[in-house]
């Protein structure tokens, strides 16, 4: 059975349909990407998914369990955790309240042991920890932001755009830690990206979403094979075409 | 020695301000909604602990603990059943909203308790500290007193407690609080709980001087103007404001033609508002929703 699934999901914001009938599936374990340039309605998925925002139709079942217009918060409790994009951190709180708030909702012990673990995976964040937020680089505040949600202990994590305004070196060493955490830590991920190549590098399985709607999905090494996706997302040029006309191209989608 | 006991009574009064002036910003961080029923708050919390120690004659600090706790139910039912309906509502709605709930407050409590003022008996009420030719009334050292020790405790709260950070992170961004798993409607109740109990505070601490009767609230204006110096996003900040409207006030008196205390709050105020907009201690707070 899928951790997470969505059946004909459709959310909108007031009149506007942002989310048109999506499903998907994710497995247990697996790293899945949802693809699609601005617009596409990937954000909604997730935000839908969270709870921040509910669906006007549609299943959302989370481990067996129906969890479709719940409060965020009781979602979060479930175990999915969401890192929306721009780095939400708090920034008057310092680096490891940050932390520490991420384990907002659990009891158990076990918590100082994974600030520990979180500090392993981000060594940068050992030094800042009693600097307030707001004063991180973008990309250390990311890495807040990935590690704040670890301390929830999730079971699935909606990365939603962590490469956004990163320089390449750092987007690779975000792309390496979501592949650790999801071996070392057996977090299930959902990523969502507009850097395909990252993406695709990294995932097990992929969708393509356009208006609203899932258009295609595939293991990731099929994904990159397509030639639609090479062209749009991937900026790969096919000899002989010229630049203008690659956009005139029908998409096999269509 | 005069600008002494004027010291003395412009800080004791500044203190009072300054508690409510907290509630104001405490509820606006939090929430973003201005609650012009904070003076009331205090009105009732008073009558609360008239009616505890006075009418019901508990001891004096048994009762005030059950004002306290009482005004900070009330907090939460009021945030319940009248606040959380209006998120999302226009800004310009919940001014209204709480505006009304003045009045009506106004008006319960002079239906339940009458419009003639009364004390509140306190152990310490006529007492005076004589240091040389310097006369302080013991309730001022209480005012104080107690507004320090508040300001101490609620330090201590946002600082050091995992509920305080949560508030700390629910005011700073809402969403991510949510996505962290912290149970944000509720924050919003308890911050208004914990506003009705620094109201609460300010009333039975003033009630000795200025006596309880359902109009003592509308003092809630000049707290509000204290709430604007202090840069309406500052808890350190709303004291400062406090005391700053409280000194004002009493050397206006001294010094200017009669009336002109009564008027310096609100002179401040424009002052504030046309050179430094953002108050004395603007944070640089950028809010994201």
């Amino acid at each position: 059975m899928a951790l997470l699934e969505l059946r004909n999901v459709e959310t909108n914001y007031g009149p506007i349909q942002a989310v048109r009938g999506v499903s998907m599936q994710i497995e247990a374990g697996r790293i899945v990407t949802l693809l699609g340039g601005n617009g596409a309605g990937k954000t909604t998925v997730l935000k839908t998914i969270s709870g921040a925002m509910d669906p006007s139709r549609g299943v959302v079942t989370f481990a067996g369990e129906s969890i479709e217009g719940r409060d965020p918060d009781r979602i979060a409790r479930l175990g999915i955790a969401h890192v929306p994009e721009g780095r939400e951190v708090f920034p008057f709180l310092t680096v490891e309240e940050n932390l520490r708030m991420g384990a907002f909702s659990r009891r158990d012990r076990g918590i100082d042991a994974d600030l520990a673990m979180v500090y392993g995976y981000f060594p940068v964040l050992t030094e800042l920890a009693r600097r307030q937020a707001a004063y991180l680089s973008g990309g250390q505040q990311q890495m807040l932001a990935i590690g704040r949600a670890l301390m929830l202990r999730p079971r699935l994590m909606l990365l939603d755009e962590p490469s956004l305004g990163l320089s390449p070196r750092l987007v690779q060493e975000i792309g390496t830690i979501v592949t650790r955490l999801n071996s070392e830590q057996g977090v299930t991920v959902l990523l969502v990206e507009q850097n395909a190549r990252m993406a695709l590098a990294i995932a097990d399985y992929g969708y393509v979403m356009e208006n609203g709607r899932i258009v295609m999905e595939d293991t990731c090494a099929r994904l990159m094979q397509a030639t639609d996706i090479q062209a749009f997302y991937l900026g790969q040029k096919e000899a002989g075409v010229r630049g203008v006309r690659r956009w005139k191209q029908r998409k096999t989608w269509r | 020695m005069e600008v002494f006991q004027l010291l003395v009574s412009g800080v004791s009064q500044g203190c009072v301000y300054g508690l409510i002036a907290l509630g104001f910003v405490l509820i606006y961080k939090a929430t973003e909604m201005v609650n012009f029923a904070q003076g009331d708050l205090m009105m009732v919390g008073a009558f609360m602990a008239v009616t505890f120690v006075n009418v019901l004659g508990m001891p004096f600090l048994s009762g005030v603990l059950a004002a306290l706790v009482a005004m900070a139910v009330i907090g939460v039912v009021l945030e319940r059943l009248l606040l959380r309906p209006m998120i999302g509502e226009p800004h310009f709605a919940v001014l209204m909203l709480t505006i009304g709930l003045g009045f009506v407050l106004r008006a319960i409590a002079g239906a339940i308790w009458g419009s003639n003022p009364r004390p509140l008996e306190t152990p310490y009420s006529g007492r005076v500290l004589e240091i040389g030719e310097l006369v302080i009334g013991f309730e001022s050292i209480a005012i104080v007193g107690g507004t320090l020790l508040l300001c101490g405790l609620l330090f201590g709260f946002f600082r050091f407690t995992r509920l305080g950070i949560a508030m700390q992170a629910a005011s700073q961004n809402q969403l991510a609080a949510y996505y962290v798993g912290i149970p944000v409607k509720r924050i919003y109740s308890l911050v208004w709980a914990l506003s009705a109990v620094i109201a609460t505070c300010a009333g039975i601490l003033t009630a000795p001087v200025s006596l309880v009767d359902p109009l003592m609230g509308f003092i809630g204006i000049k707290a509000f103007a204290a709430a604007i110096v202090g840069g309406f996003g500052s808890l350190p900040g709303a004291i400062i404001g406090g005391l700053v409207v409280g000194l004002a006030e009493q050397f206006a008196g001294l010094y200017l033609p009669p009336g002109f205390a009564d008027m310096s709050a609100y002179v401040i105020l424009l002052v504030m508002l046309v050179l430094r907009p953002q108050g004395l201690f603007a944070t640089m707070h950028r809010k994201k929703v």
